[in-house]
């Protein structure tokens, strides 16, 4: 059951300061190959830690972690997941083909595989044409395209993405909403999304994971059931607008309470 | 934007040439505006020679005197550049040493910061006495330790100063640290570094130069220029100065040259275009 997980996470732990700060409690999910999901909670709620904790970059301190049947520590090692952040973290002194080839080149891939590999990748992100250009020359929006081509370019099961649209104005980012999830579609991989943004997190993902924070832990999982593809339409339809109350309601604390605005009105 | 500069490429490159050379205009006219002024107002207020000789005699000296100068400002401009490389070198490894242990840092960059306060100049006497008045070498490491504090300082910065989640994401390929230096912290360091072997090219040269003044052979530049201005020959001084500018100058565009051979791919070398 657990080896087919794609990620599996047990009694989930993480305190930082000496135990004086619990970031991540009690957390178990399971998450199955081909799902997206996004993990979605307020500022400091942990999302970006259990991320971490995911791709081996932060240790719990607490629980178990297996991706792709396997330790968390293994999975990286065997290059499991691609990771894109919030900001691109695209090398300035390489041009773009280039820092789409960088994990090749560390994997040892022959020259005319990567540039094979470039090749499709520039067409999977729409930016054929640019290969020959340095990241600074690129808008925000073209370089987060490189850095999820870049993210994608050794074909790992998992992609792992923190916030990625977060700092790209509204049009951007449902443009590249719809790119990703054609992206997804195309490559059958899963995906591990954190956001801020309700409306972005029941567009893209099957499930939606919502986290409470201090200290952080899973309070509601919430299916997505809009059919498949999304598209334009899939934003006006009223399951959009239900499930995006329900996923709000549930933020704010269950049962439609909204404990921060009550406790200002008193 | 490259479909259109193609047919008019030459009429771009001339207007590039003509714009050059307009740039540079207001600083060529101070320069002979300046040269004149100083002609002009050494002959009408009848100033003494060994305080300050008309420009048109310091030049008639340079060309005079040519081959000792030139001579003499090779010798001292070899000191500086043996001082450059020997101080260059040895701080960007303890640089690398000190990025990779950050412990050993925190131990050795206070004093690495407190020394570069300390006027090293002062020091040349010693290291007269230490290398030998006439070794080149009791001057090379006067520039050496002149050199050393500013790179150590900015070529740590460039190597530390990395975004977290470039750490991150190369963990996330299973890189090591040495890949992590290779790939991202020296490529990182090299614009820190740059900006620093420019500022350690101009105090190379300053180090030799004073160094000198302390005493060395009579073929070296700062020996000349403290013996002709003992024997009141202010022109032989002057000249001298000019050809230890000259030297500085070529030092620093040549480093700058480097600069800009390396990386290509910085904003600055686009922009500069």
């Amino acid at each position: 059951m657990t080896d087919a997980a794609a990620v599996s996470l047990r009694q989930l732990g993480k305190t930082f300061a000496a135990g004086e700060v619990t970031a991540l409690q009690e957390i178990d999910l399971e998450i199955q190959p081909g799902e997206f999901i996004s993990l979605i909670g307020p500022s400091g709620c942990g999302k970006s830690t259990l991320l971490r904790v995911i791709g081996d970059l932060i240790r719990p301190s607490t629980g178990e972690v297996v991706v792709n049947g396997k330790s968390a520590q293994q999975a990286r090692r065997d290059g499991d997941y691609g990771i894109v952040f919030q900001d691109a973290v695209l090398y300035d002194w390489r041009t773009v083909a280039r820092n789409i080839a960088l994990p090749l080149e560390m994997k040892g891939w022959s020259a005319k595989r990567r540039d094979e590999r470039v090749r499709e990748l520039m067409e999977l992100v729409e930016l054929t044409g640019f290969e020959k250009r340095h990241p600074w020359e690129l808008s925000g929006g073209m370089q987060q395209r490189v850095s999820i081509a870049r993210a994608l370019s050794f074909s790992p099961a998992l992609l792992l993405m923190d916030e990625p649209f977060g700092a790209l104005d509204e049009m951007t980012r449902e443009r590249l909403n719809g790119e990703l999830l054609r992206i997804w579609q195309e490559t059958g991989c899963t995906v591990v999304f954190v956001t801020h943004s309700i409306a972005e997190a029941v567009f893209l993902s099957t499930r939606v994971v919502v986290m409470s924070p201090r200290p952080g832990r899973i309070t509601q999982l919430i299916p997505i059931d809009l059919s498949q593809p999304r598209t334009w339409e899939t934003r006006e339809e009223p399951r959009f607008f239900e499930l995006v109350t329900e996923l709000r309601e549930a933020l704010h604390g269950g049962s439609g309470r909204e404990p921060s605005l009550r406790a200002a009105a008193e | 934007m490259s479909a259109i500069a193609t047919p008019v490429a030459g009429e771009r490159l001339l207007g590039r040439t003509m714009r050059g050379v307009r740039s540079w205009l207001p600083a060529l006219a101070v320069l002979v505006l300046g040269i004149g002024l100083w002609e002009g107002l050494v002959a009408a207020l009848d100033v003494q020679r060994f305080l300050l000789p008309p420009p048109s005699d310091i030049v008639r000296t340079f060309w005079d005197d040519r081959d000792a100068l030139w001579g003499a400002g090779w010798y001292t401009f070899k000191e500086a550049l043996g001082g450059f490389v020997i101080g260059c070198s040895a701080a960007i490894l303890v640089a690398l040493v000190l990025a990779r242990w950050r412990g050993l840092s925190s131990a050795i960059m206070p004093y690495a910061i407190a020394a570069n306060a300390v006027p090293i100049i002062a020091f040349a006497p010693i290291t007269n006495q230490w290398f030998g008045l006439l070794n080149p070498l009791s001057k090379m490491v006067i520039a050496a330790v002149l050199c050393f504090f500013p790179v150590l300082v900015n070529m740590l910065r460039g190597l530390t100063s990395v975004h977290p989640s470039s750490i991150e994401l190369m963990r996330s390929y299973a890189a090591g640290e040495v890949e992590i230096f290779r790939r991202v912290r020296i490529p990182n360091s090299l614009p820190y570094l740059f900006s620093a072997l420019k500022v350690a090219s101009v105090l190379a040269m300053i180090g030799a130069v004073v160094g000198e003044y302390f005493g060395g052979t009579q073929e070296a530049l700062g020996v000349q220029i403290r013996n002709s201005a003992a024997l009141f020959a202010f022109e032989t001084a002057w000249a001298a100065i000019l050809v230890a500018s000259i030297l500085g100058i070529c030092f620093y565009l040549a480093v700058a040259l480097v600069e800009r051979m390396t990386m290509t791919w910085h904003p600055s070398a686009r922009a500069a275009e």
